[in-house]
């Protein structure tokens, strides 16, 4: 007898989780209670534990995908326990409850059905996604009286969505409730689902109610989508009966190319699009009447990167169709978190940007001097040592760069949690120095090591990503002059720090090479303002080109 | 990232010493002051303590287990308070009332509540699960700290019967109370910090109350650690209120069981009330919707598993000559329980709405009666009103 693990709500109300990593493969013998899978979820990572004692039959949800609360995880062809005693109860009641009575006896036809059965609980499960019924409303029967094991487990049990549909009533022989509202009102409450048949019908009854050439535009629109069919009609869901805008979008395309959709979006998240570079009408947009969403937006930046990160090697896929052709990366994990913590801040702060030329060449003397002091070894130093010391030191002349906006109060902080960006193989973290205020030269030496080590192996712990007060990208790492970052979401500033290379330099009127490097900083300007943010900066650029300035500290 | 017990620059000097007697290799010191409270205790009685911490840690994981399954709405574990639970429950007279939070679970085992009835609380198909009156354990409060001004009023009525004798009689054959009755309020170290807690404290000096304020200082308030929630001991508030406080180590079972033993003692003599702070370590997640790894340490949970208060008893036991085939006994049952306890919730049918109209009045009321009539109709008004009945 095979039964299927569905994935349960294991949080209070949480809808779907992401298959970190199967413990157990296909013939894999557990126990009730072996861990079976580990998931993540909005809240947390968990171990999901095997309510079956048996054999692993499928993996259904394979590790990476990410799955509906109610969606089947895994099937387990169940066997009586150890001891001889019967399997457990659910087991049992699994098969009965989504099809005909099964012969216990032919062994073989029952695992084939089950496999079919879990195949196709498999295919339904992207479209569970839509199907709040079945997702969301908990268990009618218990266990023991025979429900399936699809809704055998609670699900939902927190705050949840509305059924997309309502039960229906029984009719009743008194029907004048429903013919008393107007036509008008019809379309109000159905305007968005109705079917697009009635909705033609009611656009060309209008029509000749306007008048002439925009009645014939309609009519002839309207063909146009009826030919194209319901899915073209749902492009404009909200504006079918809406008489003017259908008008004036008839007369406007009538004739043309097909139109290209119209970008609907609310005003942040067309100034982020812009921001970002992004048209808005290569979004796939997901909002009720059409609109792309902010969560479409930052979906679609983080895919974009993701495709524009990839190796030109054997890149081009040359035959095939469009669709084909296109790689579709999941977002989620750092990925999905680097979209929104971004978004967040370019939609909440607005951003400038300056720069600034530097001659590092002392900076790279010092580093060099450093290398070789008794003090220092063993301990790994580069000039980002050097500008962290320099960003400590701008920070405490300059505190305002220092701080976090909140609607009513500038907080100021009084110490400098310093944020590293780091490119792992988790994705972009920027975990902080705590309290780097208090640190030697050597001590901040081997705490940047201590983090960028860390972040590499991908072993960054949360909380030292969490309460930074000014981060440094060191963009020269990658061979980068300079760049305009998006300030971590919480504080105020960023600085870049580009690449340091040997330069014509202009000394005393003679063109020397000297090692140059630029600056760049982003500031959130609702707290400062142009002058503080070019005094910081020319303070850091200052020690850099004399990083003596650091005994003043 | 910040530990549970990382000491405020600014904090003063506190002035209480942690009582332990069972120290964390189960050696057994001793305690002039608090020694006569346990000089009765029998190795028996640590076995058989021993054997309901074992038995409650063990339900306690297969609750986890089956929320993780989608058995139960929720979970809150109890994993590494045993000690600190089952050591006071068996210094509390039965008469006394306690008024528990919502991580008890080993004192509701040992007040002889059907952990199977607590499951129907977390499966989301009770609102109570079992008699208050019937256990002297009220229901579990799921509202942070609301339980302790109901525990403070009850004893101020506990005290008011006592003044005008009512109930007498029924205690008065009970020497160990002394014919007077108490009440024992359990919350946290996160419920401390509510307005409630401290009004009740307030209250229970005015008043007199026979109460004690028995705190299980489990380091971290979901994600807030202690450190956060005060700068000194909780035990050293009560001197603010006037009454006594006792610091204890909460995963010494005997330490436990001899400060409220302790404290009972006074408070029913009519001297209290008194406040103890076990200090204890939630092993597990605040409850199942919560990830400990995203506010502490490894290493902090990792040093807080070797003060596993079942393996310091365990120690103590082995080193009075308890041998294997006690433990192993001992771990059979638990195992047995907790397969009880999964059976119970899998075969567990759903309540009725029509319950609901059951419990709003304890006599027949006319006017629920007619809103249970119009119930029916309305549920009967669906089209698939024939097959949803079953399940209801």
């Amino acid at each position: 007898m095979s039964s299927i693990f569905n994935l349960p709500d294991v949080g209070e109300g949480l809808t779907e989780a992401e298959i970190l990593s199967w413990k157990v493969g296909p013939g894999s013998p557990v126990q009730i209670n072996d861990v079976l899978v580990e998931i993540e979820t909005a809240k947390s990572v968990v171990e999901l534990p095997s309510p079956f004692a048996g054999t692993v039959e499928k993996i259904i949800a394979e590790e990476g995908v990410t799955v509906e609360v109610g969606a089947p995880l895994v099937s387990v062809t169940v066997t009586a326990s150890a001891d001889g005693s019967e399997s457990e109860p659910e087991a049992d009641t699994t098969g009965p409850a989504s099809g005909p009575e099964l012969p216990a006896d032919d062994v073989d036809s029952t695992t084939t059905v089950a496999e079919k059965e879990a195949d196709s609980l498999a295919a339904q499960a992207a479209p569970a996604a839509g199907d709040v019924d079945q997702a969301a409303v908990p268990d009618n029967a218990s266990a023991s009286e025979g429900s399936d094991a699809q809704t055998a487990a609670l699900v939902g049990s927190g705050p949840k969505a509305d059924p997309v549909k309502r039960r229906a009533r029984k009719r009743r022989s008194s029907g004048g409730a429903a013919s008393g509202r107007s036509e008008e009102s019809v379309h109000a409450a159905d305007g968005a689902t109705q079917p697009s048949e009635k909705l033609l019908t009611q656009i060309l009854n209008r029509a000749p109610l306007q008048g002439g050439t925009f009645g014939s535009g309609i009519a002839e629109r309207a063909r146009k989508l009826a030919e194209e069919g319901r899915g073209a009609l749902k492009r404009f869901p909200g504006r079918a009966a809406d008489q003017p805008m259908a008008q004036a979008e008839a007369h406007r395309t009538v004739g043309s190319e097909p139109p290209r959709r119209p970008a609907l979006a609310k005003p942040p998240v067309r100034k982020a699009a812009k921001d970002l570079g992004i048209d808005l009408a290569d979004v796939p947009a997901t909002g009720s009447n059409g609109q792309v969403t902010q969560r479409d937006l930052v979906n679609y930046a983080a895919h974009a990167q993701d495709v524009e990160s990839h190796k030109p090697s054997n890149f081009w896929v040359e035959q095939g169709s469009q669709e084909d052709r296109i790689e579709r990366v999941p977002v989620k994990g750092v990925r999905k978190a680097t979209a929104k913590a971004m978004v967040k801040s370019a939609f909440e702060a607005p951003h400038v940007s300056i720069f600034v030329d530097v001659d590092a060449t002392r900076t790279m003397e010092f580093v060099k001097r450093l290398k070789s002091s008794p003090t220092f070894e063993g301990v790994k130093v580069t000039p980002l040592l050097i500008l962290a010391k320099a960003v400590i030191w701008a920070t405490a002349r300059n505190p305002q760069v220092n701080s976090q906006w909140t609607d009513s109060e500038i907080l100021i902080k009084r110490f400098i949690n310093l944020g590293i960006a780091a490119a792992t193989p988790r994705g972009l973290m920027v975990p902080n120095i705590k309290d780097a205020q208090d640190l030697s030269l050597r001590e901040l030496a081997v705490a940047l090591n201590a983090l960028t080590k860390t972040a590499r192996e991908g072993k960054t712990q949360p909380g030292d990503m969490s309460g930074g007060t000014l981060t440094i990208t060191n963009i020269g790492a990658l061979g980068i002059d300079t760049g305009t970052p998006i300030i971590n979401p919480g504080e105020a500033a960023i600085l870049a720090f580009g690449t340091i290379k040997q330069k014509p330099w202009v000394v005393d009127g003679e063109v020397i090479p000297r090692w140059v490097t630029t600056l760049g900083g982003s500031f959130d300007h609702r707290i400062v303002d142009g002058d503080l943010s070019a005094r910081f900066v020319a303070d850091v650029a200052s020690v850099l080109e004399e990083p003596a300035l650091l005994l003043d500290m | 990232m910040e530990t549970a017990e990382t000491p405020h620059p600014g904090a003063t000097e506190g002035r209480l010493n942690r009582v332990t007697i069972l120290d964390e290799n189960g050696h057994r010191g001793s305690d002039p002051d608090f020694d006569p409270y346990i000089e009765h205790v029998t190795l028996d009685d640590l076995k058989s303590s021993y054997a309901t911490m074992l038995t409650v840690r063990r339900f306690d994981d297969e609750a986890t287990s089956l929320q993780r399954q989608g058995k139960l709405a929720l979970w809150v574990p109890s994993k590494g308070q045993e000690a600190a639970q089952v050591g006071s429950a068996r210094a509390i007279p039965k008469n006394d009332y306690i008024f528990p939070s919502y991580r008890e679970h080993a004192l509701a085992y040992e007040r002889g509540v059907d952990l199977r009835d607590m499951m129907r609380v977390f499966r989301g198909y009770a609102p109570g699960g079992w008699d208050p009156r019937e256990h002297r354990f009220n229901l579990y409060s799921f509202v942070l700290a609301s339980q302790i001004p109901h525990a403070v009023g009850y004893a101020m009525g506990q005290k008011l019967d006592r003044q005008l004798g009512i109930g007498q009689e029924e205690h008065s054959d009970d020497a160990e109370a002394g014919g007077s009755e108490a009440t024992v309020v359990y919350f946290g170290d996160g419920a401390s910090t509510e307005g409630e807690a401290h009004e009740s404290m307030v209250f229970a000096a005015s008043y007199d109350a026979p109460v004690l304020f028995f705190v299980q200082n489990n380091k971290w308030a979901i994600s807030v650690p202690f450190s956060t929630q005060s700068r000194l001991p909780l035990a050293e508030r009560a001197a603010g209120y006037g009454f006594e406080g006792i610091r204890v180590d909460g995963n010494d079972l005997l330490g436990v069981q001899a400060v409220t033993a302790y404290a009972m003692d006074k408070i029913h003599r009519g001297e209290g009330p008194v406040l103890i702070e076990a200090e204890t370590y939630r092993l597990g997640a605040h409850t199942t919707a919560d990830d400990p790894t995203k506010y502490r340490t490894r290493d902090e949970e990792d040093e807080w598993t070797t003060k596993d208060p079942l393996v310091r008893l365990e120690k103590h036991l082995r080193l009075e000559g308890v041998g294997d085939d006690f433990f192993e006994e001992a771990n059979q049952r638990a195992k047995e329980y907790g397969a009880e306890i999964r059976e119970a919730v899998l075969a567990m049918e759903a309540p009725t709405l029509d319950g609901v109209f059951d419990h709003v009045y304890a006599e027949e009321n006319s006017l629920v009666e007619e809103e249970r009539a119009w119930f029916h109709e309305y549920e009967a008004g669906f089209e698939d009103a024939e097959t949803q009945e079953g399940g209801r």
